[in-house]
């Protein structure tokens, strides 16, 4: 629970160049090189702007070298098998590996050209520009609209009720569930379903007006009807908000993101357009992932 | 043979029994291809061969135990000429005692009628009797059992069933045992309340003010009428177990969230089991401390300050008695927020919330049952602690809510009600099972006000 254990440490050197094979049976062009991405990493204009990124567990390593852009306004989604990284890639972008005692984060994190990592950063600031939706919906056991008032009342958005109550509706309006529970404001929150609870989240995140939305599996939890809810709010939300959502299926990836980054054993092994990634990916070891045969 | 030679014997051929029911069923299975063509595994026949032996044995046995001396008594009084038969519960008790003690050989039997002495060899035969009686007839039914067993053990007899369905009996009579004690508790505490209250008349026990129990043993005793007001004994009871939860319960939850929020793991590791301590250490040396430290600094103290206190306080006794059930809060707390889900508090985190403000919105209304379990756990043992009330507040029964003063509370009467030689049926006596009463109906009480608070703040998160 120590926030200042993740500390940040700017590595200026492009890391050395040696190239690995990380599987042994793997085709000749599906190599790893450590700290280099295939496709396209960089953006014109990057909300975030990540450099040698490293993280690690106590000695071990489990992000190794990534850089990456992510555009504004963009919706990126990370894949990849189980244990590659992306999460915690993911959990990087709004400090929420500071809870970790053993996590250390290495490399350059600019949100906006601040850098994430400056000891003198104010987490609580960075926290309500970067929201984060959670793999298993997570609403706290008070009321609906407690739980949406949440964020608005810790950060002092509303000076008068009134305010907090058009908040709260709006937000509710936005995660697409003002409709089914404008009459039950005051019941619990645990009483609705799962596709409910996971909206209830992102109302609860676009309360505090965040530019980003960090998404950790956000449908994995969740039946058919109420993923396609989420997917099509993520259509919409994502005109006004920057979203990087982390998945491990491939079809909502193709169907929610502008573009796609493939990880591989806490690698950055490609990023591309999404459509380019499904359809002629530029190495190997996506195109044995997308196609099924390993992950 | 004694019972408590029989109890082991009882389990030898039980022992046996399971190992031979064991063989036995392996032996069986072997022609058919072994032991999963049996309808149970060969553990089941084992266990059931054991239960078969054991356990009507033990019921006789125990049945046995319980009329064998009545019946024998019955016996011996009723060979006993018409001349000598008691006429009054009291004779009766004496002859026998005289007869046991002649049989024992405490008694010279030359100081006894001779009806007597021959009583006392008659008692002597029939105890001897009874026990040949009682070990054959146990050993008996404990080797007929399990023979009975061992024949069954065939392969189309399922006896994980009846060993399943008998372990559910044994499990419930263990359950039964703690659910008898308690209510044959509450009962025997109930009908000697009745009877104080046939002594002295409920009102004036309920709303007297004054406390002093001493009853006069002779008619024309002075000064000993006897007052039984509760009044004094209950509030002296509530200032010191309020000042105690006043400590415990801020500094138990505090710490409690230091520990599960805030500290290291390595600190953790060192500091609970230390915290827990303090619930180990006897209240007999909380007492003192209490008594010779605290209260005589508290006296110096509020003399300092021109306020005037008592040697003996319940400031002092309270204040002690608070560090004691410091533990009880900080413990319970402690694990109850630990078990708030990780999710929970993630999910406030990534809201940019802090980790107080998480604490305080949304893991605590979601611990609180278990804080409020921890909290009550530690009640109880205030309203219940004695011995730092002895040493510490003194006796005196003073109606007073100055914390400075010296109190008492109900526990510290009960004990000096029945230390000491005491008559069983004077209101003195009986007065601290109406004391007992009024504890029990007090801590009750808490734990049903506590479990409607609970009810009505609790945000569950399942």
């Amino acid at each position: 629970m120590n926030s200042m254990n993740a500390t940040a440490i700017r590595t200026e050197n492009m890391s050395e160049k040696v190239a690995k094979p990380v599987i042994n049976e793997q085709p000749e062009n599906a190599v790893i090189t450590e700290g280099t991405t295939v496709g396209q990493p960089f953006s014109d204009d990057p909300k975030f702007k990540l450099r040698n990124v490293e993280v690690f567990y106590g000695e071990s390593p489990a992000i190794k070298n990534i850089s990456l852009d992510i555009g504004r306004n963009e919706v990126i989604a990370f894949i990849g098998p189980s244990g590659c990284g992306k999460s915690t890639f993911l959990r990087c972008l709004n400090r929420m590996n500071d809870s970790i005692d053993i996590c250390q984060v290495k490399g350059s994190l600019m949100l906006d050209d601040q850098d994430l990592y400056d000891p003198k950063r104010d987490v609580v600031e960075l926290r309500a520009r970067v929201g984060m939706v959670f793999q298993k919906p997570n609403p706290f056991p008070k009321s609906i609209y407690d739980n949406v008032a949440y964020g608005p009342r810790i950060h002092g958005l509303a000076n008068r009720k009134s305010d907090l109550d058009d908040i709260v509706e709006n937000s509710l309006r936005k995660a697409g569930l003002w409709d089914e529970v404008k009459d039950r404001l005051d019941a619990s929150a645990t009483g609705m379903s799962g596709g409910q609870q996971q909206r209830l989240c992102i109302a609860r995140a676009i309360a505090v007006s965040p530019e980003v939305i960090l998404m950790d599996e956000p449908c994995s939890a969740l039946d058919p009807i109420a993923t396609a809810k989420v997917e099509e709010l993520i259509a919409e939300m994502s005109e006004s908000y920057t979203i990087v959502i982390v998945t491990h299926s491939m079809q909502q990836a193709a169907r929610v993101s502008d573009r796609t980054a493939y990880f591989h054993l806490g690698h950055l092994v490609e990023v591309n357009d999404t459509d380019k990634v499904f359809t002629a990916p530029d190495h190997q070891l996506t195109e044995s992932y997308i196609t099924g045969r390993f992950g | 043979m004694q019972t408590a030679n029989l109890l082991p014997l009882i389990l030898v051929i039980a022992v046996i029994a399971y190992g031979l029911a064991y063989m036995r069923s392996r032996t069986v299975a072997g022609p058919m291809g072994g032991i999963r063509n049996l309808k149970a595994l060969p553990f089941y026949y084992a266990a059931r061969a054991a239960l078969w032996c054991a356990i009507p044995a033990l019921i006789v046995l125990s049945v046995w135990a319980a009329f064998e001396g009545k019946v024998i008594q019955n016996l011996v009084v009723g060979s006993l000429p018409t001349e000598l038969l008691p006429q009054s519960a009291g004779e009766a008790s004496l002859i026998m005692s005289q007869i046991n003690n002649v049989a024992a050989g405490k008694l010279n039997p030359d100081f006894v009628p001779a009806d007597v002495v021959s009583a006392a060899d008659k008692l002597g035969a029939l105890k001897a009797q009874s026990s040949q009686f009682k070990t054959v007839l146990v050993v008996l039914i404990a080797v007929l059992g399990a023979a009975f067993a061992w024949s069954r053990v065939q392969p189309q007899i399922n006896a994980r069933e009846n060993v399943e369905r008998t372990l559910r009996w044994i499990f419930f009579a263990c359950a039964a045992v703690a659910v008898l004690t308690t209510v044959g508790i509450v009962f025997s505490v109930i009908f000697e309340t009745v009877r104080f209250f046939g002594k002295v008349p409920i009102t004036e026990f309920l709303f007297g003010t004054s406390w002093s129990p001493q009853t006069a043993l002779r008619a024309d005793q002075v000064g000993s009428d006897g007052a039984f007001g509760i009044i004094p004994l209950f509030t002296g009871t509530l200032l010191i177990s309020a000042i105690a939860l006043l400590v415990a319960v801020p500094t138990g939850l505090l710490s409690a969230v230091y520990l599960s929020e805030y500290a290291s793991k390595s600190a953790r590791s060192v500091i609970k089991p230390l915290l827990e301590m303090l619930a180990g250490v006897p209240t007999v040396v909380y007492g003192f401390f209490a008594a010779l430290t605290v209260a005589p600094f508290i006296r110096d103290l509020a003399e300092a300050v021109g306020l005037e206190a008592s040697s003996q306080s319940a400031l002092a006794a309270g204040l002690v008695m608070g560090i004691m059930i410091i533990p009880f809060v900080s413990s319970l707390s402690d694990d109850v927020i630990n078990a708030v889900p990780r999710t929970l508090r993630d999910g406030s985190l990534a809201l940019g919330a802090t980790q107080s403000e998480t604490m305080k919105n949304v893991i605590f209304p979601a611990a609180l049952p278990g804080i409020m379990g921890g909290i009550l756990l530690a009640a109880s043992r205030a309203i219940g602690e004695t011995m730092i009330v002895v040493m510490a507040a003194g006796l005196a029964a003073n109606l007073t809510a100055n914390p400075l003063d010296s109190v008492t509370t109900v526990t510290v009467q009960i004990v000096t009600l029945l230390t000491g030689d005491q008559e069983f049926d004077s209101a003195k006596t009986l007065a601290a099972f109406a004391l007992g009463m009024m504890l029990f109906i007090m801590t009750l009480a808490l734990n049903m006000i506590a479990l409607k608070v609970v009810r009505k703040y609790r945000e569950q998160y399942d």
